[in-house]
C-alpha cells in the first residue's frame, strides 16, 4: 500500500518531470563551451597534423634524398617523387608532389622519413578553390618550411623526448 | 484611441470606409506586434535551446545574433517555392493560409490590458477554441495536398491528437468558466482581482497543468510533436513546403504558442493583474508597471516554459500520446469539473463568492 502511494504521489505530483526540467534549468546557466572559431582557437599539439612542409639544413641543402619512403608507405597514394643524381653525386628529388586533395594528413610520411625533411605543420587553414593548386610542388613544400621553420622546429624539439 | 481615429477618418470619408480602415488599422496594430514577437521567439528559441545544451546559439547575425530572425525571414522569402508535381495546388497555397488565419484571428478577443481588446465579445472563451481548433484544418489540408505519405501520416496523426487534446482543454476551460462564471476574457481577469491568492491558479492547480499540456499538445510542440516527428515521417504534413509557404506554417505555429501562452496567462494567472494586489507596501511600490507589462512577463515566463519543456523532454510515442490524452487527462479534468463544482457550492476559499 505504501509503495502503491509512493508511486501515485510520484506520477500525479510529476516528480520525474520536475526533476529533467531542473536539470535542463540548472544548464541554462552553466558556462558555455563554444569555442567561437575565427575569434578564438582551441590550442594546438605539436604533434597537429595539418599542411606539409619540406625543411632545409641549416646550410640551405635541402633535407629530402628522395628514399622515397613517405611515397610507399602513404595510404592515400599522394605523395609522387622523381629523383636525379645531382652533379655532386647525391640523390635529390625533381619533383616531389603531394596532392592535398587525396591526402588524409595521417602523418606516416612524416614517421617514415629518415632525415625528417616531409613534415607536417600546424597550419590548417588553407583551402583551394580550384584543381591545379591542390597538388603542392616541391616548391611551394620547400618555401612553405622555410617559411613556417622556427614553429617547426620548435614542435619537433617540444615533442622529441616522447620519441 | 480607435474610435478617435475612426471619428477622424470620417470627417471626410464614406462612413463605412472609415470603419473598414479603422478595423484595418486594429487588425494590424495586433497583428503586427505579434509577428515581431513570432520572429524573436524563434531567436529565443534557438538561443534557451542552446544554452541548456551548453553551447552559444546563434551568435553571428548582428551583436549576440539578434538580427537572425531578420537572416531566416530573408532567406525564407528568397527561396524557391516548390510545387510537387502530383499536388493539388489550390489546397497545397490554401493550407499555410488556413494554418495562419485562425492563429492570428484568435488575437480579436484577447484582451492586453484592461479594455484594451480588439472585440469584447461575451463568448470570448468560444471564439478561441472554435478558432484554434479550425487551426487543425491547415494541417489536415497541408498533408493532403502535398499528395505525399509521410506528408499524410502527419496529418493523420495531427487532426487525432489535436482533436484528441481539445477535449481536455475544453474541459479545463469549463472548470475556469465554472469559478468566472462568464465567457468574457476581460471579465475573467476582473474576477481574479485582489492578489496571487485570487487567481484561479490555487483552485485549479491540476486544470493549469492539463490546459499547458494539452497546449502543447494543440500547438505541436515537443514532447508533443509527433506530426513533425523527423525520426519516422521526415517532417510530417509540411515535408513538401519550402520556402515561404513553410514560412508560414512556423508562423502559425508560433503564433499558436503566444496565444495559448496568452490564454493561460488570462486564465490561471491573472492576466493583466499585478501579482503584488494586496500586499501593502509591494502593490504601490509597483503601481507604476503598466497592465500590459504584467501580462507580457507572464506570457513571456509561458514561452520560456514552452521553450524549455522542448529542451527537455524527448518526443512521446505515438500511442503514449492517445494514452494520455484520453486515459489520464480526460478523466481528470471530468473529475476536477466535479470538485469545482463541490468547491463552488460549499463557498470554499476566496474564489467563490
Amino acid at each position: 500500500m505504501g509503495e502503491f502511494l509512493k508511486h501515485q504521489i510520484k506520477t500525479w505530483g510529476l516528480t520525474e518531470l520536475f526533476k529533467g526540467l531542473s536539470v535542463t534549468g540548472k544548464y541554462l546557466f552553466k558556462k558555455k563551451i563554444t569555442v567561437r572559431y575565427p575569434e578564438e582557437k582551441t590550442p594546438l599539439s605539436p604533434r597537429f597534423r595539418g599542411h606539409h612542409a619540406l625543411r632545409r639544413y641549416e646550410n640551405g641543402e635541402e633535407r629530402c634524398i628522395a628514399c622515397k619512403l613517405c611515397e610507399a608507405v602513404c595510404p592515400a597514394n599522394a605523395i609522387t617523387i622523381e629523383s636525379e643524381e645531382r652533379a655532386d653525386g647525391t640523390r635529390r628529388t625533381t619533383q616531389y608532389d603531394i596532392d592535398m586533395f587525396k591526402c588524409i594528413y595521417c602523418g606516416f610520411c612524416e614517421e617514415a622519413c629518415p632525415v625528417d625533411a616531409i613534415v607536417e605543420t600546424r597550419v590548417f587553414e588553407y583551402e583551394f578553390h580550384e584543381r591545379g593548386p591542390h597538388i603542392r610542388t616541391k616548391e611551394d613544400l620547400l618555401a612553405f618550411g622555410d617559411q613556417h621553420e622556427a614553429q617547426i622546429a620548435a614542435d619537433r624539439a617540444a615533442d622529441a623526448k616522447y620519441r | 484611441m480607435f474610435d478617435a481615429i475612426q471619428a477622424f477618418l470620417s470627417g471626410f470619408l464614406y462612413d463605412w470606409l472609415a470603419i473598414t480602415l479603422t478595423l484595418l488599422l486594429q487588425a494590424i496594430a495586433v497583428i503586427l506586434p505579434i509577428m515581431l514577437v513570432v520572429a524573436w521567439l524563434t531567436y529565443a528559441e534557438r538561443k534557451v535551446i542552446g544554452y541548456m545544451q551548453v553551447r552559444m546559439g546563434p551568435n553571428r547575425v548582428g551583436p549576440i545574433g539578434l538580427l537572425q530572425p531578420i537572416a531566416d525571414a530573408l532567406k525564407l522569402m528568397t527561396k524557391e517555392v516548390i510545387f510537387p508535381a502530383q499536388s493539388n495546388k489550390y489546397l497545397f497555397i490554401i493550407a499555410p493560409i488556413l494554418a495562419i488565419a485562425p492563429a492570428v484571428a484568435a488575437y480579436a478577443v484577447i484582451p492586453f490590458s484592461e479594455g484594451v481588446v480588439v472585440t469584447d465579445i461575451n463568448a470570448g472563451v468560444l471564439y478561441v477554441l472554435a478558432v484554434s481548433s479550425i487551426l487543425v484544418y491547415g494541417t489536415i489540408v497541408a498533408g493532403w495536398a502535398s499528395n505525399s505519405k509521410y506528408a499524410f501520416l502527419g496529418a493523420l496523426r495531427g487532426s487525432a491528437q489535436k482533436i484528441s487534446y481539445e477535449i481536455a482543454m475544453g474541459f479545463a476551460l469549463v472548470t475556469v468558466l465554472m469559478i468566472a462564471g462568464t465567457m468574457n476574457l476581460t471579465e475573467i481577469v476582473q474576477g481574479q482581482q485582489g492578489g496571487i491568492w485570487n487567481w484561479y491558479l490555487l483552485p485549479l492547480l491540476p486544470m493549469f497543468f492539463v490546459y499547458f499540456i494539452s497546449g502543447l499538445a494543440e500547438t505541436n510542440r515537443t514532447p508533443f510533436d509527433v506530426i513533425e516527428g523527423e525520426a519516422e515521417i521526415v517532417a510530417g504534413f509540411h515535408v513538401d513546403y519550402s520556402g515561404m509557404t513553410f514560412g508560414v506554417f512556423m508562423l502559425a505555429e508560433y503564433a499558436m504558442m503566444i496565444l495559448i501562452s496568452f490564454m493561460t496567462a488570462i486564465m490561471f494567472l491573472g492576466g493583466w493583474l499585478s501579482p503584488f494586489e494586496g500586499i501593502p507596501l509591494l502593490e504601490t511600490l509597483f503601481a507604476w508597471v503598466p497592465q500590459l507589462a504584467w501580462l507580457s512577463i507572464k506570457v513571456a515566463f509561458l514561452l520560456f516554459v514552452f521553450l524549455w519543456l522542448r529542451a527537455t523532454f524527448p518526443r512521446y510515442r505515438y500511442d503514449q500520446l492517445m494514452r494520455l490524452g484520453w486515459k489520464v487527462l480526460i478523466p481528470l479534468t471530468i473529475v476536477w469539473v466535479f470538485v469545482v463544482g463541490a468547491m463552488k457550492y460549499f463557498d470554499f476559499g476566496p474564489w467563490f463568492n
